[in-house]
């Protein structure tokens, strides 16, 4: 049973650092987009700590949809995918391995650099510590719902920005609560209900939206 | 228990389901949404504080709500699609979708237009308006997908894991008003104590909603008798009432 989860697992990591330039690409992205708001917005101390929050979070989205096509893609176009799912093995271990390792690929690093874009842009201790912690519960979140998205969209030739519009409606509460544990923090207050709602989201996600991409998957591979 | 559902499984019986169904209702919502819109606009009395421009109210509150239901009922539609296996209830959830899409933007057009007045903002980004536009990006996230696909069997299952995965944004859209502090006024009618507004202000509103889901209904079973003309095209029956169509309009 575990076999199969480690097995995919570790491939699905080997895959991914056998092509480093690649993987780079969302983080540098990252930088340039929390580059680019202070620039834009003028680097008024008050307005980034403010604006903060909500740029890193919307830059890890970005950042999340640009790395999406990972997920599923290159294993359907070559039929990795298909004999896969033809194997007999449970798929819902097998999909969890994906997103599994896709999540470790995307958003440890975003993870890791959160302190340093909270200095970037003038957080203080308790609202980096918050947003850490929000970003720590909510980016797997991000990689379950990317998982259906794109197992939906995994067949569709002109994809493009179909994805992100399937992910619409998780982001936006996600986003909503993520914020918002951040502005709590800023003020003092107690944040642990907006985590709270996240990691319950999460865990719901967790449970269901493997399922879900191993339907979108059955129904792809047509 | 469900049983009774299960001939409408079939094109055919769907189709002349709908054609029993549809002089009904239209009669139904004609009805109502001409009397509900005249009693609403020009005899009901007006506001303490907004005087004429609440009527808006009459289109606004129906779209509004309607916009949630319509999006339910596609997505019960997507679930009976799935479970069961039904193609017909594929081909109803993409009938509903651009209607439910139109709603939606009425719904949010008539408040971009009262709050002008009243908030003096076209928009605000307010959790409830917000969550709205979400659903407008749902039913578009559900059309686009579908178009997406040449194969309209797999395009129905895509869309309908799409919808239902979008349900998550109905009690969010909901409990909006209670759950943040917004700008949008909380519940007035879907409350369980005493409505919040007067009576004579109340029953053209009622009047309205009743009227504008039969219209809604309306619409979507037509959009459901022309998408199963067209994915039936080749079916005998179908060719049968082309004809016979055909035979009558040469009279």
């Amino acid at each position: 049973m575990t076999t199969l989860f480690y097995g995919v697992f570790k491939r699905d990591l080997a895959l991914a650092f056998r092509q480093k330039a690649e993987l780079a690409q969302p983080l540098l992205f990252l930088l340039i987009v929390i580059t680019l708001f202070p620039i834009a917005v003028g680097p008024g101390p008050d307005i980034l700590q403010r604006i903060g929050p909500g740029v890193i979070w919307v830059a890890a989205i970005l950042a999340s949809l640009l790395g999406m096509d990972r997920l599923f893609k290159e294993d359907f176009n070559d039929g990795s995918l298909e004999q896969m799912m033809l194997s007999g093995h449970p798929l819902y271990q097998l999909v969890l391995a994906k997103i599994t390792a896709h999540w470790l690929v995307c958003f440890i690093p975003v993870l890791l650099l959160t302190p340093l874009f909270s200095i970037l842009l003038n957080q203080t201790l308790t609202m980096a510590v918050a947003l850490f912690l929000s970003l720590l519960l909510g980016t797997p979140l991000l990689s379950l719902m990317a998982a259906i998205a794109m197992g939906l969209t995994v067949g569709v030739p002109k994809g493009g920005l179909l994805p992100s519009l399937l992910m619409l409606p998780v982001l936006i509460p996600l986003l909503i609560f993520a914020t918002s544990a951040v502005e709590s923090a800023a003020m003092g207050l107690s944040y642990t209900p907006q985590l709270a709602v996240i990691g319950a989201m999460f865990l719901v996600a967790l449970a269901l939206a493997p399922l879900a991409t191993v339907y979108a998957l059955k129904v792809s591979q047509h | 228990m469900f049983m009774w559902l299960h001939q409408y499984a079939k094109t055919e019986a769907a189709y002349s389901l709908c054609n029993r169904l549809i002089p009904w209702f239209a009669a139904i919502s004609m009805g109502c949404l001409v009397t509900g819109t005249v009693w609403g606009l020009l005899f009901a009395p007006s506001d303490y504080q907004q005087g004429d421009a609440f009527r808006i109210i009459y289109i606004h509150v129906p779209a509004a709500m309607l916009s949630m239901s319509t999006y339910i009922a596609m997505a019960v539609a997507a679930l009976v699609g799935l479970v069961w296996q039904w193609r017909t209830a594929f081909m109803a959830m993409i009938a509903i979708a651009p209607v439910g899409a139109a709603v939606t933007f009425i719904a949010l057009f008539t408040g971009a237009a009262w709050g002008k007045p009243m908030w003096g903002a076209w928009w605000v980004w307010d959790a409830r308006l917000t969550s709205e536009l979400i659903l407008l990006f749902l039913y578009c996230g559900v059309i686009a997908l579908y178009c997406a696909f040449d194969d309209k069997q797999q395009a129905g299952k895509a869309a309908g894991v799409m919808a239902l995965v979008g349900v998550v944004n109905v009690p969010v859209i909901h409990f909006s008003v209670q759950w943040w502090n917004t700008l949008h006024q909380g519940a007035t009618i879907t409350r369980l104590d005493k409505p919040a507004i007067a009576t004579q202000m109340l029953w053209p509103l009622l009047i309205n909603i009743v009227g504008m889901a039969a219209f809604i209904f309306t619409i979507s079973c037509v959009r459901l008798k022309n998408e199963i003309i067209r994915r039936e095209q080749r079916r005998p029956w179908v060719q049968q009432l082309v004809h016979s169509n055909e035979a009558k309009n040469e009279l």
